[in-house]
């Protein structure tokens, strides 16, 4: 895996740091170069970019993004984005057109987890989006299984929430102009699936590690 | 172009700024060292915190004065969008507003400074109170979301009155036509601006020193009647001891300063109301490296565009 930064990467992520104008706070744990996964919620194209900025360049260049293959291939203009510029690893939504029911059992395929366990390596930090696909940041969606799968397989990387605040009004989901405001993104204390926890239980603990984090209310 | 080289007045006035707050600085430094109980460091915290806000503040104004007019546009049109910005970030606005907001910041905004710099002063004077705030509403409406509809138009139209409209006429005095006073307008702005702040810094002195029956207390806990008095007399007489840098006589300076004293605590005292409303103390406090601009402008933003106007109506032909 490259481990240095794409120029257009940085061009980028400075250009999302002014529009953002981001607030980063590391609440729970300090910047490390430890192997972790950082996993937030998700509201705007933005997300990524901004949690990706916010981070030291050094951690930032080990850090790649988990994205949805249906949307980042789309068009040569994203797959360029996202595999040579982000380095991003694609990953099969199993149901892309529907968000998951809340009582409905998800089982990713075994090889995504596969996949992300690969791409996580010896080194890599990886950016996750458990929601699976924007809200509107009224509040945070279910989480799909995902992170706990990843989990399980390597209880050595550590997994960080991350709340991400006001992106959503900065570029909400079918916008194309941002608006200037604000944002706020705060770290949070690192979990991990304790010894007798279940799927759900775990997931529920996750989300709500995300959702405490918030710091403004956001209408 | 530029008041600093042959304008000997505005180089006192700019001067004697920069030994307050000299002075201001050394003062707060000493008081940090003295005083160390948990009451007085709050207070003494506050005060180094507006000594280094005007340190800045002089030096964005000593740069806006130098590139004036096209320079001065742009660094009050930059203030304006920092304002709006720290507005917008904690007045809770939703989906439907977006593209509202987009047009209030990028075209709106733009445009009230273009039309002060064309010095078109019908058009500068009604295109956000006319135009805008008729605008507003309906493309907001157009979204199709009434939730909280009216609170949202309203908080909107509020937004770009006080960070945008209002603060505009601080520039605006710049294009000023006074027989008499040709390309002397940089010290009415600075005379507006010293006024305005000696008045704050003031009455919170006298707050301080001797406050003891609250003005409102609920929206502003550390406002008295005596800090009003006292801090609206004192800064009456800052600016009527500046008289000589204007194109008023003292008596005329004194109705000025107190007039600019009494907006600016009312302005104050809204902003303090909004704060409370939203539920924060400071603007700053949530968005801590870029926020507080608006605590600082608060009161600037309620007395130029009075003062302007009025300036404009007896001393321009």
């Amino acid at each position: 895996m490259a481990n240095h930064i794409h120029p257009v990467a940085s061009l980028l992520a400075a250009v999302a740091r002014g529009v953002s104008g981001v607030q980063a706070q590391w609440a729970g744990c300090e910047p490390d170069e430890r192997q972790r996964i950082y996993f937030a919620n998700h509201t705007s194209h933005l997300d990524f970019i901004v949690l990706w900025s916010a981070l030291p360049s050094e951690i930032r260049a080990r850090t790649r993004p988990i994205a949805a293959k249906d949307y980042w291939e789309q068009t040569p203009l994203r797959r360029y984005l996202a595999n040579n510029v982000f380095h991003a690893v694609f990953l099969e939504r199993t149901s892309p057109s529907k968000p998951r029911q809340p009582d409905e059992p998800h089982l990713p395929g075994r090889h995504v987890i596969d996949e992300m366990v690969e791409a996580l390596g010896a080194e890599n930090s990886l950016i996750l989006f458990p929601e699976g696909t924007r809200g509107s940041g009224d509040k945070v969606g279910a989480f799909r299984s995902g992170i706990y799968h990843l989990a399980l397989r390597r209880p050595d990387v550590e997994l960080v929430p991350a709340y991400l605040e006001n992106l959503n009004r900065i570029l909400p989901k079918g916008e194309v102009l941002p608006v200037p405001m604000l944002s706020l993104l705060t770290f949070g204390k690192p979990i991990q699936v304790e010894p007798d926890e279940d799927r759900d239980a775990f997931l529920e603990r996750a989300r709500d590690a995300v959702v405490s984090l918030r710091r403004i209310g956001s209408a | 172009m530029s008041e600093f080289f042959h304008d000997a007045k505005f180089d006192w006035l700019f001067g004697g700024i920069l030994f307050l707050l000299l002075l201001l600085t050394l003062i707060g430094g000493a008081l940090r060292r003295h005083y160390r109980g948990e009451d007085s460091r709050a207070a003494i915290g506050e005060f180094n915190a507006r000594v280094r806000a005007w340190w800045k503040m002089a030096g964005i104004f000593a740069a806006a004065v130098i590139t004036a007019p096209i320079g001065s546009l742009i660094i009050f049109g930059m203030v304006s969008f920092l304002a709006m910005r720290e507005y917008m970030t904690l007045v809770p606005t939703r989906r439907g507003d977006h593209r509202t907001l987009f047009w209030s910041f990028f075209v709106i905004m733009p445009l009230q400074y273009y039309l002060i710099g064309m010095q078109d002063y019908i058009l500068f004077a009604i295109m956000i109170p006319v135009l805008a705030c008729i605008y507003i509403p309906p493309s907001i409406a157009i979204a199709g979301d009434t939730e909280q509809f009216l609170e949202r138009a309203s908080k909107i139209q509020f937004g770009i009155m006080v960070c945008v409209y209002s603060l505009s006429h601080a520039p605006a005095l710049l294009m000023l036509k006074i027989p008499g006073f040709e390309g002397r307008d940089a010290r009415l702005l600075l005379y507006l601006v010293i006024v305005d702040q000696m008045s704050g810094i003031l009455q919170f002195v006298w707050d301080k020193l001797i406050g003891k029956h609250k003005i409102a207390w609920r929206v502003s806990p550390n406002k008295t009647w005596e800090g009003f008095f006292l801090g609206i007399l004192s800064g009456t007489a800052v600016g009527t001891a500046l008289w000589w840098a204007t194109p008023f006589t003292p008596l005329q300076s004194a109705g000025f300063s107190l007039m600019i004293c009494v907006l600016g605590f009312n302005g104050n005292l809204v902003m303090s109301a909004v704060k409370r409303d939203i539920g924060i103390k400071d603007f700053g406090i949530v968005i801590e490296r870029h926020g507080g601009i608006l605590d600082r402008i608060d009161s600037l933003c309620f007395a130029a565009p009075i003062f302007f106007h009025l300036v404009r109506y007896y001393f321009q032909r």
